[in-house]
């Protein structure tokens, strides 16, 4: 293929979801039957994505391929001078292997829902927000540039918020979609403040153009701490979207969507999204940005976990899961280990769209029973179901042979690495604290549903396994967390191709002053020919340590896995210890695991509560303050009028009327002399006479 | 013995016209407020014959109480076919309620 | 060029439309709307032929040979007045890239609006005659050159408005138009004690070489037509300038509105019909920056970029009040009229900004504002036709009874919360890329993001307040959108994804008149500072 070809079809790629949604929107009201074309579509996106992955592998391996166009030309900006926002498209192996990670579990979805979702009254209109779903995400998986970025991360988030809200009938579901929608927005601000910081210094939103420049040591406004805080704040968009601590309130509550999306969107690719940006920006991460990062990963993976030991819902259980293991992703891209952190993204997306298509096999069969202690003994109904769920729970847990052992082995060797180099200690010790916790839980959970005696007799007799399309991609997904497909030594990864051949570490762009002096590329070119050697082009010193910790981080992990899990069969399966002396004697710790750490009481007493508060202290302060200034001044107007009114009713005119009303007085008065008696009149007249005369005197 | 002069005539004429005016405002019945007319006019016979007889007008004094004496005649004839329609009209000869011309 | 004269026809139209109107018998209230609907839409035509012969690289603003499709000829001439000269005043149209878009606008929002009206059988004749007047008014605004003429048509579209409202509008009408009324008027005496004040501080050379006293806005805006001795010339030491900015400022103000001066608008939101909401808000509010983009910008360009901090802050507080205010609403059409004040805020942050980028995302979120508000408006009148309430806590569950609707909804909600690749998303980016290169304001600026965190939560909440959760029994008779609403619906919703998608469309109209914008006023205050007055 060539080059062009391939960016090609990664278009066609990306527009083949909208098409499925575009018809689905307008025309599946007329046809039913259009899911099918939808699904369809999906599988051609499939098909196509293989070829460009392995085109890519083969053929352009370790090269960028990209296309951009101008998207708004504002001119010759005074200024400035030409101003444009190109827009395009980048294919490199990570991105190839994220077209197909998505494209594979969106088509395994889609033909699993058909079964899972069949008799909704909004059938073809849920494969209509699959397909924009699988759009836009496929938009952050290509895209070249920050702003596309954040254009299709916000599609992500709409489309999230749809399906999330999918039953809207339910309150809860509304509920969780708005929640959802609006905790991503909170991280999208700080991205966005993030992308303007580049953008305003180097007017461009292109990655390659931004890396380019920062390399060259063009630092925005010329300094390392706004390369700093660009880092952190567009991370602010993963710790959104990817629900790290303190944004990860969301996910537990987005599982009020159907199934099959929580396997989609809220485990294996939106909330990976972040991750991948991550790994996207990785070259511009300063130290102090990556130790943040590596901070937020690691108590978001600690706090995740500390939950999930005790709720009871399967699918509340598998969101903290997935919180807790994308704080494990997070953590890698902090301490350095990129290839690691996509790496875990990669087997992660595969067992955990699996335990959650597992999950919505079993809570199909159990009639949209979620409570897992209502569960138990469905190994014997639902075989399938539960084979494929203990290989996924097995790779979850970090049990060797298993894809989730290589990925979160490498995430621990890399932050013990990091402790040795840094001396921040406290992250590995986060790290496998936080392994033994997920073997832990995710035992409790297959115990707690499959194993032992029904508990809920009436349920557990109308059990029963799957339809083909639904255990079909539970089978697809369970095949892809051995490690065969990624390494052939099952004890490490690094050999492997998938390390080896298709994801190495980019050299980092930021200033040596800037970035943790082991993330510098060797000290001279023979260790950088070493380096290359191994696969790993960054850094060798920071090879090295990983070396060193990758067989103390092995036996720690497979230890503590072993013990978590050890545990869980002495608690759930042998009941050897009595939980409820146990809980009655941590009941305070329980509580506070059990709600969740109270971190959503938290947000409505101080965040929630406060904006509606001042809205309605706004509220009334525009209706009494400025509107009552606004009337006050009407009433002022016309008191001053009346007042004028009154004036001139009374001064004014009052003259006026007083003139009148003394002549009209004195033509009363004299009226009475009028009184047409003739006599009267002589009376006058004699009077008249003699007053002249006394008058005028004329003697 | 007083010698009667001009004053004298002049004293009677004065109350005559006096008494003939309080007639004319005082009386309700129209006859004696003629009547009281007819004394005004007297009263200024006598001055006119007076003054003839003390003053040097020749006989232009007498002459002139000639004519007023005709025209008091003419006068009292109308006033008195007045006074008849009068009574014609408001079946009395009361001056006080007779104040049309106040309308 | 066309050879005819298209600004007059197209500003006059509506008025030929009246005159018809007026002449026509009583009850046959079907032809006068038809009458109304083929003068709006013919408008419609005439937008559309200025559009096809639009020149792209032209940039107007103050070169009257940049301008296009100009008309100038005398009006008002007085010779021999004693110590005056000469008054004259011209006929004087012409459009550029900042009026371009609000020409489309209004026609295309007048338009919507006369389908929004079919339901008006409240003497109709009287309503159509006076909706045609206001839209003369409202497109001769956009197209005068001369401040006269500018002022004349301001004040031409109160009159119309007072009676729409106060005549056709709902329980507390008459509180409403008259606070609308004396509030704009208020604002308008303003604007022409400036009028009269730059009238007397300007000269322009007429026929024959004479200088006269001048209203003509070009010739304002240059500097060497002021009188060294003029109230409000840059070349008065004891100018006003400064004061005449303020006030001239204050009386466009009013109209955004901008707080404090805002609460008319709630009020007249409110009480007014439909489609005069529609029109209120599509194109009614934009008067207000569009006068200060193409009077104050280029006539104090000294003042402007002294106060341009000023003018973010009330940017800013229209944009986190607002937002926060409309979250407290109950009242689902004064939660939209509050949502226009936040929104309103990206045009003033924008503009203030002084970017071309900004700008260019100021005049894009007018004309953004003026076809997402309008829907928002129509969404709110479809509602309240069927239900005769508007409490948003009356409602519940509508999406399912009414799915097309729900679908317009959603669409014209996401816009105004500013989802990409729907059109409210491009503007208010462009407003923030403007406004965060600028140092000065940039605080300003990050606080304004709040907002759109804001939008998006009272939005949404309106959202799942109205047409989420189980349907209200009460409801289960409401029937879906009718063929008429449709077709108020579908233009607007085509026009808002096209512009998410393609905003060059619309952007490339403005931005060499907003480069020369930006460039002229930054020249124009570092002339006035280097002359040192």
């Amino acid at each position: 293929m060539s080059e062009l070809s391939i960016i090609n079809i990664s278009i066609i790629i990306l527009l083949l979801p909208l098409v499925s949604f575009i018809l689905l929107i307008f025309f599946g009201k007329k046809f039913p039957k259009l899911y099918l074309a939808g699904t369809g579509i999906v599988f051609v996106a499939l098909a196509l994505s293989i070829a460009v992955t392995f085109g890519m592998l083969t053929s352009y391996s370790g090269e960028t391929l990209s296309l951009s166009f101008t998207w708004i030309d504002f001119g010759n900006v005074p200024s400035i001078g030409p101003l444009s926002i190109e827009l395009g498209f980048e294919i490199n192996n990570v991105t190839a292997l994220m077209l197909f990670v998505v494209n594979l579990i969106s088509a395994l979805v889609h033909l699993y829902s058909i079964e899972y979702m069949r008799g909704d009254i909004r059938y073809t209109r849920y494969f209509a927000y699959l397909g924009i779903f699988t759009f836009s995400m496929l938009g952050i998986v290509i895209t070249n540039n920050l702003l596309m970025m954040y254009i299709f991360w916000e599609l992500v988030g709409l489309s999230s918020y749809l399906l999330i809200g999918f039953w809207f009938e339910k309150d809860s579901a509304s509920d969780a979609g708005k929640k959802a929608f609006l905790v991503n927005r909170v991280g999208d601000i700080g991205m966005w403040i993030g992308i303007l910081i580049l953008f305003t210094h180097y007017k461009t939103f292109t990655f390659s153009t931004i890396f380019e420049q920062i390399s060259l040591g063009n630092l925005p406004f010329d300094s390392a701490s706004a390369l700093t805080t660009a880092g952190i704040l567009i991370f602010l968009g993963a710790v959104g979207k990817s629900a790290q601590f303190p944004l990860h309130v969301w996910l537990p509550d987005a599982m009020e969507g159907p199934t099959p999306v929580s396997a989609l969107i809220h485990a294996a690719t939106m909330v990976a999204a972040g991750v991948y940006l991550l790994v996207k920006i990785f070259v511009i991460l300063t130290a102090d940005a990556m130790l943040v990062i590596a901070v937020v990963g690691g108590v978001t993976a600690f706090v995740a976990a500390t939950i999930a030991l005790t709720q009871n819902d399967i699918k509340k259980v598998l969101a903290y899961s997935t919180v807790s293991q994308l704080g494990y992703m997070v953590l890698a891209v902090g301490v350095g280990a990129y290839a690691f952190a996509f790496f875990h993204l990669v087997t992660h997306a595969f067992f955990k769209a699996c335990l959650f298509l597992g999950s919505g096999s079993v809570i199909h069969a159990m009639h949209h029973e979620q409570d897992i202690r209502f569960m138990g003994g469905l190994r014997k109904k639902m075989p399938l179901t539960y084979y494929t769920f203990l290989i996924s729970t097995l790779a979850i847990s970090g049990v060797p042979l298993f894809s989730g052992f290589l990925s979160k082995d490498g995430i621990l060797a890399g932050t013990l690495a990091f402790g040795s180099l840094t001396g921040h200690w406290l992250l590995p010790i986060i790290g496998f604290t936080v392994a033994a916790m997920t073997a832990f839980y995710m035992f409790r959970l297959v115990i707690k549903t499959f194993h032992g005696e029904p508990r809920d007799k009436e349920k557990f007799a109308h059990a029963h396994e799957s339809k083909w399309v639904m255990t079909a991609p539970l089978a697809v997904l369970s095949l892809l967390s051995i490690f065969i497909f990624y390494t052939p030594n099952p004890l490490s990864a690094d050999a492997g191709w998938f390390l080896d051949k298709w994801v190495s570490t980019p050299q980092t762009v930021v200033p040596a002053e800037a970035s943790f002096d082991f993330m510098q590329s060797g000290m001279d070119k023979h260790e950088i020919g070493l380096a290359q050697e191994s696969g790993i082009v960054h850094s060798v010193q920071y090879t090295e340590a990983m070396h060193h910790a990758h067989y103390p981080a092995m036996f720690l992990s497979l230890i503590l896995a072993g013990l978590g899990i050890l545990i869980a069969f002495i608690f759930y399966q042998w009941k050897k210890v009595d939980l409820e002396k146990l809980t009655g004697k941590l009941n305070s710790l329980y509580k506070f695991s059990l709600n969740k750490w109270y971190i959503d009481e938290f947000y409505h007493a101080t965040f929630i509560g406060g904006t509606l508060k001042s809205a309605d202290v706004l509220s009334w302060f525009d209706y009494y303050i400025i509107d009552g200034i606004v009337n006050a001044s009407a009433s002022v107007t016309q008191f001053v009028s009346r007042l004028s009114g009154w004036f001139d009713n009374f001064v004014v005119d009052g003259l006026v009327n007083f003139t009148a009303l003394f002549s009209g007085f004195i033509g009363l008065s004299f009226r009475r002399l009028q009184t047409g008696k003739v006599q009267t009149y002589i009376v006058f007249v004699v009077f008249a006479v003699l007053l002249l005369l006394l008058f005028f005197r004329p003697f | 013995m007083i010698e009667v002069g001009l004053n004298h005539f002049l004293v009677v004429s004065s109350i005559l016209f006096s008494l003939g005016i309080y007639g004319v405002v005082t009386r309700k019945n129209a006859v004696m407020v003629l009547m009281g007319l007819e004394l005004i006019l007297n009263a200024a016979n006598i001055n006119f014959v007076a003054f003839a007889k003390y003053g040097n007008f020749g006989l232009g004094g007498q002459a002139m109480a000639l004519f007023v004496i005709i025209l008091a005649a003419a006068e009292a004839a109308i006033a008195l076919a007045i006074v008849l329609n009068l009574y014609k009209t408001f079946t009395n000869v009361n001056v006080d309620e007779i104040d049309k011309l106040k309308e | 060029m066309i050879g005819f004269p298209i600004l007059t026809l197209i500003t006059f139209l509506p008025i030929v439309g009246m005159i018809i109107i007026l002449a026509m018998p009583k009850d046959k209230s079907i032809w006068i709307k038809y009458i109304a609907l083929a003068a709006t839409a013919l408008q419609v035509v005439l937008a559309v032929i200025l559009l096809g012969n639009y020149d792209y690289s032209a940039g107007g603003i103050f070169q009257a040979e940049s301008f296009q499709f100009i008309e100038k000829f005398r009006w008002i001439e007085i010779t021999g007045l004693s110590w005056l000269g000469t008054l004259k005043v011209d006929y004087f149209l012409g459009i550029d890239g900042l009026s371009m878009p609000m020409v489309l606008l209004t026609a295309l929002i007048s338009f919507i609006a006369t389908i929004s009206s079919w339901n008006i059988n409240k003497s109709v004749k009287g309503y159509f005659a006076l909706f045609l007047l206001l839209d003369t008014g409202m497109m001769g605004v956009f197209v005068a050159l001369n401040l006269f003429l500018f002022y004349v048509f301001w004040e031409l579209m109160l009159l119309p408005m007072y009676f729409l409202i106060g005549i056709w509008g709902g329980p507390r009408k008459e509180y409403a138009a008259i606070k609308f009324f004396i509030y704009t008027l208020f604002g308008s005496i303003f604007i022409l004690i400036v009028m009269i004040g730059l009238y007397f501080s300007a000269t322009e050379v007429i026929a024959g070489g004479e200088r006269v006293f001048t209203f003509n806005m070009l010739a304002l805006m240059d500097q060497a037509n002021y009188n060294v001795d003029g109230i409000l010339s840059p070349f008065n030491p004891h100018n006003l300038r400064f004061i005449a900015y303020i006030a001239l400022f204050v009386g466009f103000a009013i109209k955004i509105p901008m707080f404090p001066f805002h609460t008319w608008l709630p009020d007249a939101h409110v009480e007014a019909p439909t489609p005069i909401s529609v029109i209120l808000a599509g194109v009614l509010l934009k008067m207000g920056t569009y006068g200060i983009l193409r009077i104050s910008y280029p006539i104090f360009p000294d003042i402007t970029r002294d106060l341009m901090w000023y003018i973010a802050l009330f940017g800013m507080i229209n944009i986190i009040y607002g937002a926060l205010v409309a979250l407290a609403q109950k009242d689902f059409k004064k939660l939209i009229a509050y949502s226009s004040v936040s929104h309103m805020g990206y045009v003033l942050l924008g503009m203030a900004s002084l970017t071309s980028t900004g700008i260019n995302g100021a005049i894009f979120q007018m004309f953004n504002h003026g076809t997402i508000t309008a829907m928002l408006f129509l969404i709110v009148g479809v509602l309240y036709d069927r239900s005769h309430t508007r409490g948003l806590n009356d409602f519940g569950g509508l999406a399912t009874q009414m799915p097309a609707y729900t679908g317009f909804v959603t669409v014209a909600f996401f816009a105004a919360l500013g989802l990409p690749s729907l059109s409210g998303f491009i503007s208010e980016a462009l407003v923030f890329i403007g406004a965060f290169g600028v140092e000065s304001i940039r605080v300003l600026t990050i606080i304004s993001m709040l907002g759109i965190l804001l939008g998006a939560a009272y939005m949404l909440w309106t959202l799942q307040r109205i047409f989420f959760g189980k349907l209200n029994e009460k409801w289960a008779q409401l029937t879906d959108i009718d063929a008429r609403e449709y077709v108020m619906f579908i233009p607007l919703t085509v026009i808002i994804i096209f512009l998410g998608i393609y905003p060059s469309a619309m952007l490339d109209i403005m931005s060499t008149s907003v480069n020369t914008l930006v460039e002229f006023v930054i020249n124009g205050a570092n002339n006035i500072s280097i002359s040192g007055l």
